[in-house]
């Protein structure tokens, strides 16, 4: 299944991400420079990925949703194609309007590069299907700006329609402000868009998918996507229809 | 005011003036005395560490590049090579600490991609002053996000690196950053200026006025007016680094270009000056070329400045489009502001008119070399203590979480968290081990890298100190299976001009020397930052010791933390009756004093290469250096790491405080499985290295029993939870209180 990993000036997850999904999963893979624009044909899985876009000196993700790419990435979110964003693509999807909510600076003001654990909030999606609902994995955070907030309004909306992909939480799954590095509001960790195509999270799966890294939490992740793009597991809106 | 005392203003002497004036056969104008006085001041010339620095064994049949270049280059096989350097940021960093730490950052990056290596790792060595004083802990907070912001936004990854509190730092905080590369060998290239005809661009960020006269500034002490000295410090933007980075790298892989320099201490002057002295050459520029983010900027001011984020490209005539081409993509400009000539002077112009010229060779290499006496320090002859006199604490238990309390010794995980240290994913052991270890994609190999010194044990025996710098970095590499390959070095010190400060420098540099030598580690880079003082006090001899080994295999890595309980607990080496210079005799009896403890070089190299063997043949559950602390607190750091306890028994005559908190070298505590116990006793037997039994792995509770002959017992009893908390959150404790 065709990979594509945006290259923006500032990324620099990019080769992390495009090596799991080429070198781990085993498919194909390309970088898109930011400055070139693609067909939603040509690939079945758009990675943005983390960095600091364009610098992020304004906000994260503030200036990368004007790049000639992302248009392309607008269009291919709109076809139903996958669209995963992590960390900084996180910001960028919130920023470019195809998630819902906005992120904040950590609320101590610090960078954060540890260990986090997290609960699945649900695994009907093409990205988690391969998880069990309200089970606790392991993946690393790398983040300033992880603080997550959306009014109470969308947060019920997200919850109703089960959008909620991981939360912060402790080792045995207890969702506590202990558990949450960031502030972020409910301890959301990742959300899904209404047509469940888009996943923005803060984790970063790519860097928990080998054994060597001696963790392979993150793998599951993106056999998951594997999954669902060869047909072999129906989710969300498809299996209701 | 007359040339020659706007040349002493400048921090040049009347020597080294006349000694211009000579070489020009004329006097030098304004421009040409700036550019002498930054190329000639200490920190870009060495003129006084040079003679010594010739001591270093610096040869290796693995040594692709040893000093002199950007930084040095280690083969590792599989046509790799791993390139690697450390520097000082010291003085930006005590007046900036943000920008001062970042830019030291961005400076070593630069360093070594310039070599044409893809930056995979950043270590930081840093000392402060005590945390209790405010300004420090302004200073501390400023130097790790600087830090923080400067290595997040390039995506390399922070893997590694120290942190020590002491008094001794209080004005003057060390800095030093240490980044490490890898290349394939084909791609290598040099900052050389060659072929005359072909063409001088700089790239990068626009030159503005910041950092004028930083190299001078960093070789002097601090003072009073070092707080106007603001301006000198540079401002770093780390996204334009990133985007230089990759186009640099982009543009290296053609076979056309010629040479790349980082611009760094002196600017243009030194990128120009040391391209063309390494090649023989001379570079003609135009300074009226140079895009400025500033108006008004005069070809002093060009040709001097610090700004961030640039390097100077030399490429064969015909091919400056190319290059264009390649900055449009990155959206940096690249503008050939000159060409490489034969009569080797470097010659500036504006708008065509010559406003310096001077012989390239001169300029960077000419700075007359100081030769200095050193003077044995007074301290030295009165620091024997008499340790009869020092009665042992009743209470072991209490004085173990002292230690694991001890900003020396508690986790710096309140540092290395705020580093993105799992970025590139090849992070297989994270900071918080011995060392760092990280896979090198695409093949079975993997690096171990670590950096270290003790500051206390150098000022209390800087030979010694030396020796065990580079003992104990090899010991941390050794036990991850790692075996040591190459040194690189950032020896910090007071002013040279105080013989009792040159004498630490040539001890230090003996010791080094050394051991390095005896555990054949070649030194391949390095830094040296004098006028680390400020009127109250100078800094410890501080000679940090940045360390690179290969792991052939990176899947037998050895950890730091016991894994099973059952396993059994054992000392590689033996415990020795010393005390002096201890991290115990500091934080419980506030005593910096007594011999340091003393390493036998030969010894030493046995248990290496004991412990190596011992890793590579997969006996070893985990593995850890003692160090500061001792052993008792080794074992407590394999527990709180593993999550899981210890109990063991150990009969000694040796004084219960030396045995369990005393810092004798060359001991190694290993954990493993019983069945393997056999095999290391016949490993350690063949290699002449003592193995004993201490004790074992068990859930939970920390209980070490010691006894002597006369059948006198004291213990340490402590549960898991309350070490793990107070070595866990110390720092975090005292920094945000």
């Amino acid at each position: 299944m065709r990979g594509a990993v945006i290259v923006f000036p500032g990324s620099n997850c990019d080769v992390d991400c495009f090596h799991v999904w080429k070198d781990v999963l085993g498919q194909p893979a390309e970088y898109v420079f930011h400055k070139e624009k693609f067909s939603p044909e040509d690939f079945d899985l758009i990675i943005l990925p983390g960095g600091f876009s364009y610098g992020d000196y304004l906000r994260a993700g503030a200036i990368a949703r004007f790049s000639p790419a992302m248009d392309s990435v607008y269009k291919a979110a709109e076809k139903g194609k996958l669209i995963l964003g992590i960390c900084n693509g996180f910001q960028i999807l919130l920023e470019a309007g195809l998630l819902p909510g906005a992120m904040m600076k950590n609320r101590d003001l610090k960078f954060h590069c540890h260990d986090v654990y997290l609960k699945v909030g649900t695994a009907d999606s093409p990205f988690t299907n391969m998880y069990l609902p309200g089970e606790v994995v392991k993946m690393p955070i790398a983040h300033g700006e992880g603080n997550y907030y959306a009014d109470a309004d969308t947060i019920e909306r997200l919850k109703r329609e089960d959008r909620i992909v991981f939360y912060y939480s402790d080792e045995k799954g207890n969702i506590t402000d202990e558990a949450n590095p960031n502030g972020s509001v409910e301890n959301i960790a990742g959300i899904l868009n209404e047509e469940r195509n888009v996943l923005g999270m803060m984790p970063h799966p790519e860097r928990c998918a080998e054994e060597i890294l001696g963790n392979t939490d993150g793998k599951r992740l993106f056999m998951s996507i594997l999954e669902y793009l060869e047909g072999r597991v129906k989710i969300g809106k498809s299996r209701r229809s | 005011m007359g040339k020659a005392e706007e040349a002493k203003k400048l921090g040049l002497t009347d020597e080294e003036y006349n000694l211009i004036v000579q070489t020009l056969g004329r006097e030098p104008n304004d421009v040409e005395l700036g550019m002498y006085s930054v190329m000639w001041s200490e920190h870009c010339s060495y003129k006084n560490s040079k003679p010594l620095l010739k001591r270093f064994p610096t040869k290796a049949p693995h040594v692709l590049q040893g000093p002199g270049e950007n930084a040095g280059i280690v083969d590792i096989g599989d046509n790799l090579a791993v390139v690697l350097k450390i520097e000082s940021h010291n003085h930006p960093s005590a007046v900036e600490p943000y920008q001062g730490a970042a830019t030291g950052v961005g400076g070593i990056i630069r360093d070594i991609f310039a070599m044409g290596a893809r930056p995979v790792a950043l270590l930081d060595s840093l000392r402060f002053g005590e945390l209790d004083d405010p300004r420090v802990k302004y200073l501390f907070g400023g130097v790790v996000s600087g830090i923080a912001d400067y290595g997040n936004c390039m995506g390399i990854p922070t893997v590694g690196g120290e942190t020590y509190f002491n008094d001794a730092y209080k004005d003057n905080p060390l800095v030093n950053a240490m980044c490490v590369g890898i290349i394939r060998q084909e791609d290598i290239v040099r900052g050389k200026a060659q072929g005359v005809g072909n063409s001088v661009m700089l790239v990068g960020a626009a030159t503005g006025r910041d950092g004028i006269h930083g190299a001078s500034f960093a070789s002097e002490e601090l003072s009073e007016e070092s707080e106007s000295k603001r301006p000198s410090v540079q401002v770093g933007d780390p996204f334009m680094e990133k985007l230089l980075l990759e186009a640099c790298l982009e543009l290296l892989k053609e076979k056309w270009v010629v040479g790349i320099q980082d611009l760094g201490a002196a600017g243009l002057t030194s990128a120009c000056s040391e391209t063309a002295a390494r090649a023989g050459t001379g570079i003609e520029l135009d300074v009226a070329l140079v895009p400025r983010r500033e108006k008004g900027m005069t070809p002093y001011e060009v040709m001097l400045s610090e700004s961030q984020e640039r390097m100077l490209i030399i490429v064969e005539k015909g091919h400056e489009e190319d290059v264009k081409r390649i900055f449009e993509k990155w959206d940096l400009y690249a503008v050939k502001i000159g060409e490489v000539t034969g009569d080797g002077m470097l010659r500036v112009l504006e708008n065509g008119k010559v406003v310096a010229e001077v012989p390239a060779k001169s300029l960077a290499e000419g700075a007359p070399v100081i030769k200095r006496e050193g003077k044995r320090p007074a301290y030295m002859d009165m620091q024997d203590l008499d340790y009869s006199k020092i009665e042992i604490p009743e209470n072991l238990s209490e004085v173990l979480l002292q230690l694991l309390a001890s900003l020396n010794i508690a986790s710096k995980a309140w540092v290395y968290q705020q580093y993105d240290h799992t970025v590139r994913t090849n992070t297989v052991v994270p900071p918080g081990s011995d060392a760092a270890v990280l896979r090198i994609k695409g093949t079975k190999k993997g690096i171990a890298l670590t950096t270290d010194c003790n500051g206390l044990y150098c000022y209390l025996d800087p030979y010694e100190g030396g020796k065990q710098a580079v003992a104990e970095a090899a010991r941390n590499l050794v036990v991850t299976g790692a075996k040591p390959l190459a040194i690189t070095d950032c020896l910090n010190f007071g002013s040279p001009e105080n013989p009792e400060v040159y004498y630490q420098f040539e001890k230090c540099i003996e010791g080094i020397s050394q051991a390095a030598r005896i555990l054949e580690i070649p030194v391949v880079s390095g830094n040296v930052s004098f006028y680390n003082e400020s009127c109250s006090r100078v800094i410890f001899p501080t000679p940090v010791i940045g360390m690179m080994g290969l792991l052939e295999d990176v899947t037998k890595h050895c950890t730091i933390a016991f894994k099973n309980p059952g396993d059994l607990v054992v000392l590689l080496g033996e415990n020795t009756d010393e005390l002096g210079a201890s991290e115990y005799l500091r934080v419980i009896f506030n005593i910096q004093g007594g011999k340091p403890p003393r390493v036998d070089l030969e010894r030493e190299k046995r248990l290496q290469l004991c412990c190596l063997k011992a890793i590579e043949k997969g006996i070893l559950s985990s593995a850890h250096d003692v160090s500061e602390g001792g052993l008792a607190v080794a074992i407590a750091e394999s527990c709180i790491t593993g999550n899981i306890g210890f109990e063991g028994e150990i009969m000694s005559d040796i004084r219960a405080d030396a045995l369990l908190f005393g810092e004798g070298q060359s001991r190694i505590v290993v954990s493993l499985k019983e069945e393997n116990l056999p095999a290391l006793i016949e490993l350690a037997d063949k290699e002449g290295v003592k193995a004993a039994v201490l004790g074992r792995v068990v859930p939970e509770y920390f209980r070490i029993n010691i006894k002597d002959s006369k059948g006198s017992c004291k213990k340490i009893e402590l549960s898991l939870k309350e070490m793990a908390e107070v070595w866990s959150k110390s720092l975090e404790r005292k920094v945000e209180r």
